[in-house]
């Protein structure tokens, strides 16, 4: 049990008096603007916008900011900021499919409609450290070529025309869509709740655990079967207005996992999938997501849970990173009574110790 | 297509334009036309929507995580009343987008804020989309179609 304490209210503000400067650090170096970080530690704030849950580039840029860089400390403060407003609703779901693309592979197909689009990436990076861009870089002007108006759809959709692949499970008529910030969670959970849950999950407890399957523990035969990046269009049924109204665009991160096929003496074989979904680029966090989200399928396809990654309670119970960190940080808050108590017991049982094991003279002498 | 209909994909149309351009710029637009009297019908507030996707992008929703959303109401003196919402926590935002949805139903200025206000800023989005979409083709995987050294 926890017991709080009081007092030390001085040296608490004096304590973030001191982080505020702390913070701040060497007053001679200029201060990060909002700006600079949204625009140059760009995927910083898509993880905090994905793990805070939270859509919003300048409240995520000031939140890292605030927490001096600890990108779990920021999203602890995009998910507090987020209980403070209203929700109006529920967006339509997005179109994926339509996205506008501004990064596209597969690593099943070499050829696919619109074409593989390496865009802004780490890959075939040599990971050299470039000491140019600590001395006030400028890029060159991006290339150009002239773009193409084809469509590109999702590989899946491509690979499902011809039942390669399993489809995508439809919503049920008048289903309504799992929401685990308004419902505690139970298991066994939906998909919806699963997916809800990933989404929102750690990238490195998910990059841990999607990397467990491929070493064994729940192994589900993956390939990549495309994984995008771009803007896609946000529409809102808004009540008052009697139609479904343009938000504007948000930036997504989209990963279509091809998994080992199944098949059954009524069902031809196909391919199954896990998928990922995330905002901002964030391609680690999809790809882990995907492959955990396949594990977690394990049941559902009639595979043995016997993994990790397989277990739900334990992926959807330990995949929250402000919960996990409140839970492991609140043991450096006073512990004083709760200690005492364990102190006193473990006295008396010492003394208890002492006294059985005490030689036999000193026994009898005590006698 | 009923005219009520036509009104509505032309509403829509405008505010995703709206939607993606700067209060700022909108603001500098309406001040080609010479506004008719109007107030706030709802004050901007802001507020959050949840943002869904789809299972394997074409299945079932779930929900993906929410976003800052404003949203305002205006109505002109004349009746006619106009919404706006767009994602973030731009309460002024929201009210131009408003101003503009309203005065796109009056018959005296419908005409006037599509040709001064939106069709302007339609374009500059186009002209970014288009050099955002020529940058990204410029990395579109060719090597598939190279001829291979064959000795």
């Amino acid at each position: 049990m926890y017991v709080a304490v009081k007092g030390g209210e001085r040296a608490i503000e004096n304590a973030h008096r001191l982080l505020a400067n702390a913070r701040r650090g060497d007053q001679s170096v200029s201060e990060v603007t909002l700006d600079q970080i949204s625009e140059q530690l760009g995927l910083a704030v898509d993880r905090v916008m994905s793990e805070g849950s939270l859509y919003d580039r300048e409240l995520a840029a000031l939140a890292i900011k605030q927490a001096r860089g600890d990108l779990i400390e920021a999203i602890f403060l995009v998910r507090a900021f987020r209980a403070t407003l209203p929700r109006f609703g529920a967006s339509e779901p997005v179109d994926t499919g339509a996205m506008r693309v501004q990064r596209r592979v597969s690593a099943t197909f070499k050829d696919i409609p619109g074409g593989q689009i390496l865009g802004p990436t780490f890959d075939y990076t040599h990971r050299l450290l470039d000491p140019s861009l600590g001395q006030g870089f400028v890029p060159e002007v991006p290339a150009t070529a002239e773009a193409s108006t084809a469509p590109t759809p999702r590989v899946t959709d491509i690979l499902g025309r011809d039942g390669l692949i399993e489809s995508s499970p439809r919503a049920e008529d008048g289903a309504s869509v799992g929401d685990l910030t308004r419902e505690p969670l139970n298991f066994p959970a939906d998909r919806d709740l699963r997916l809800q849950n990933l989404a929102r999950g750690d990238e490195g407890f998910l990059l841990a655990m999607g990397y467990s399957t491929q070493r064994g523990y729940g192994r589900n035969h993956p390939f990549v079967g495309e994984i995008r990046f771009g803007e896609v269009e946000v529409e809102f049924f808004a009540e008052d207005v009697g139609f479904a109204v343009p938000l504007g665009s948000i930036e997504l991160t989209e990963c279509q996992m091809v998994n080992q096929f199944k098949g059954s003496a009524t069902e031809a074989p196909c391919f199954t999938r896990g998928y990922g979904l995330a905002f901002g680029q964030s391609e680690r966090k999809t790809m882990s997501m995907a492959l955990v989200d396949r594990a977690l399928r394990a049941r559902e396809l009639g595979e043995d849970a016997v993994a990790p990654a397989q277990d739900e309670e334990f992926v959807m119970s330990h995949s929250d990173n402000v919960q996990a960190t409140g839970f492991v940080e609140h043991l450096k808050l006073p512990h004083y009574v709760d200690f005492q108590s364990e102190l006193g017991l473990l006295r008396k049982l010492r003394k208890e110790f002492a006294e059985a094991n005490a030689p036999d003279a000193m026994k009898e002498a005590a006698e | 297509m009923t005219q009520h209909n036509n009104q509505q994909v032309q509403r829509k149309a405008a505010m995703a334009v709206l939607a993606h351009a700067e209060a700022g710029e909108i603001a500098a637009r309406l001040r080609a036309l010479a506004l008719p009297a109007h107030q706030e019908l709802r004050a901007p507030e802001n507020g959050l929507v949840m943002l869904r996707g789809r299972v394997g992008g074409d299945g079932a929703p779930f929900n993906l995580g929410e976003a800052t959303v404003s949203r305002a109401a205006v109505r002109l003196a004349s009746g006619e009343v106009g919404f706006g919402y767009t994602l973030g926590r731009d309460g002024e935002k929201a009210r131009l987008i408003a101003l503009c949805d309203a005065l796109a139903q009056s018959s005296d200025f419908g005409e006037a804020v599509e040709r001064d206000v939106i069709a302007p800023l339609r374009e500059q989005l186009m002209i970014q989309r288009k050099q955002a979409a020529a940058e990204t083709a410029a990395t579109k995987v060719d090597f598939y179609t190279m001829v291979r050294g064959e000795g």
